[in-house]
């Protein structure tokens, strides 16, 4: 009988060997953040998906007409909140690097709610809403007369509210990045607009706009998934009322925890993964190369 | 002196035309909690622009916990500034050991890690809540301030990470490569070299994690219950509980809260903006 010796019977040396030292100090200096990932990523989305699996728990969401407008005023949350306020970061943008004294003060105050904490001044905003003792209504009493709208108690206003309020927050954060973007073109362009006598539409359209466009799509973008899991903003202004008529999906997963719907609530979040995904993995291939 | 052109006076009034709108819209809920802050009960809720009485009572009270919703208000602070440094320190050291081993070791698959985390970066933090509370519950750390100090680092690294590896990326390779000849081991590299080396980056984003944590609200009220167990931000949720909430105590609390943070964000301001806005969006 003939002993084969194939290469697999050659005891290959250990890992340990064929590693170097650095690699050896590579792998275990990026063990801590590989455990954390394992533990607290892996683990938490695997057992989400796990208890969203029944499909009886996507046959209940369709039928409940809270997930239906949840989904509605999520997608009117992202089309205009984010549209309006990246409009008005880039009209901002422009205004502040013109270089006057006031306008540089002004830039440090317009960053405080980018600085601040979101929660007391949400809360702020609650409170001047109120119908009764808030700031608003007392004033809008003291020039009209009239009682004020009861802000928070109109859906369709408390929507809006909310999305002012994400607005407000998330404002000065745009606007610094996208006039990082306008700092970046070259001055001597808008020198050479000038003597060919160019408008200031003309210089946006032709100079400012071209050199902006990526970076404002990339920011609108960006923004997309971080105003998608914008808890915040609409779970402490109007906490999902009146009648729960203005969730949006962020908070919804948290309203069917608190109801002990929890196939439910991960359920909610699965089915926004179709939206989340692809966006995730564009701001991926831009930012990974 | 020359005398200002009518041109030059009509851009002036353009640009305050925008200026005082922003600084008004800016400042208004800012503003309204300070007044309530000075405010005593009547005034506040008399909807005043300027209270008539202004007052500091309002910071005696939570100072000295005078109120039922107040009574652990020193407790909780405490709570939010050893979670805060506590996530900054193990995001720090999370961070760095990775973006180190990715960037300056080249560790086989690095760029597969790096790409997972960045990939968590992205998934918003609000729909990992309800998993992550669950997965804390099965391991036992719920009420326990381990879990948002773990859930704070899960959420604070990827972006640590990518910030730092774009950073160390930028560092020469034959700075390495010297101190190698000269005979360091990786152990000296990383902490003779690199580290200082990295010290702003490093800056930033430890006041980032810092900042992230001193200001979850989500994951803190998922994870933490007991009244000498939650943060401030929890704190300063469960006074809606009551309908006869007290606003000024409440706006009092959630602007000496708003303080550290927002002193925080000034004073590195310069780290802040290099480090993370320009790497925020790279377009």
């Amino acid at each position: 009988m003939a002993i084969t010796l194939s290469a697999s019977d050659v005891p290959s040396p250990p890992l340990s060997a064929r590693l170097t030292p650095p690699q050896v100090w590579g792998i275990v200096l990026l063990a801590p953040y590989l455990l954390v990932f394992l533990a607290f990523v892996v683990y938490p989305v695997c057992y989400g998906l796990w208890l969203a699996r029944h499909p009886a728990s996507y046959v209940a969401l369709y039928n409940d007409p809270i997930f239906a407008r949840a989904a509605v005023n999520t997608l009117i949350f992202l089309v205009i909140g984010i549209n309006f306020k990246m409009l008005v970061a880039l009209f901002l943008s422009g205004f502040f690097i013109q270089q006057r004294g006031w306008i540089k003060w002004l830039s440090v105050l317009f960053i405080l709610p980018w600085a601040v904490p979101s929660i007391p001044t949400i809360l702020s905003v609650r409170f001047m809403l109120n119908p009764e003792w808030g700031m608003v209504n007392q004033v809008i009493f003291k020039l009209t007369g009239d009682d004020g709208p009861n802000w928070l108690n109109d859906p369709t206003v408390a929507l809006t509210m909310a999305i002012g309020v994400h607005i407000w927050k998330s404002l000065p954060f745009w606007t610094l990045i996208l006039m990082t973007g306008r700092l970046a073109i070259p001055n001597d362009l808008f020198e050479a607009a000038d003597v060919d006598g160019a408008s200031w539409w003309q210089k946006f359209r032709f100079i400012t706009w071209p050199s902006m466009q990526v970076l404002y799509v990339t920011c609108s973008l960006l923004s997309m998934i971080w105003t998608l899991g914008d808890f915040n903003s609409v779970y402490l202004l109007t906490g999902g009322g009146p009648a729960d008529l203005t969730h949006v999906l962020s908070t919804l997963g948290i309203r069917y925890l608190r109801l002990d719907q929890l196939s439910l609530s991960m359920a909610s979040i699965v089915c926004a993964m179709p939206f989340v995904l692809p966006l995730i993995y564009f701001m991926m291939k831009r930012l990974s190369r | 002196m020359k005398l200002p052109t009518l041109r030059d006076v009509g851009t002036e009034a353009k640009l305050l035309l925008i200026g005082i709108p922003v600084f008004i819209w800016t400042m208004v809920p800012i503003y309204h909690m300070f007044v309530f802050a000075i405010s005593p009960k009547e005034d506040a809720f008399a909807g005043k622009l300027w209270p008539d009485h202004p007052t500091l009572h309002n910071f005696h009270i939570v100072f000295y916990q005078e109120h039922y919703f107040l009574r652990d208000f020193w407790i909780q602070f405490w709570n939010s500034t050893v979670i805060a440094l506590a996530v900054g320190a193990l995001t720090l050291f999370v961070a760095t050991a990775a973006a180190f081993s990715i960037s300056r070791l080249k560790v086989p698959g690095g760029r597969a890690v790096m790409n997972l985390a960045l990939f968590t970066y992205f998934i918003p933090a609000a729909f990992l809540a309800v998993p992550m509370y669950r997965t804390m519950g099965n391991y036992g750390l719920l009420n326990n301030h381990w879990s948002l100090i773990l859930a704070m680092v899960t959420i604070a690294s990827p972006y640590a990470i990518w910030v730092l590896k774009q950073a160390s990326d930028k560092l020469p390779v034959e700075l390495d490569e010297a101190a190698t000849m000269d005979g360091a081991t990786t152990l000296q590299l990383f902490r003779l070299v690199y580290l200082p080396l990295m010290m702003p980056s490093l800056v930033a984003v430890g006041t980032y994690a810092i900042l992230l944590a001193w200001n979850e609200y989500l994951y803190a009220f998922l994870l933490l219950s007991k009244d000498t167990d939650i943060t401030l931000p929890v704190a300063l949720g469960n006074f809606l509980a009551a309908d006869d909430s007290p606003w000024e105590l409440l706006m009092t609390t959630g602007f000496i809260y708003a303080l550290p943070p927002a002193a925080i964000y000034y004073v590195f301001k310069r780290y802040m903006v290099g480090g993370l806005t320009a790497g925020a969006v790279k377009s």
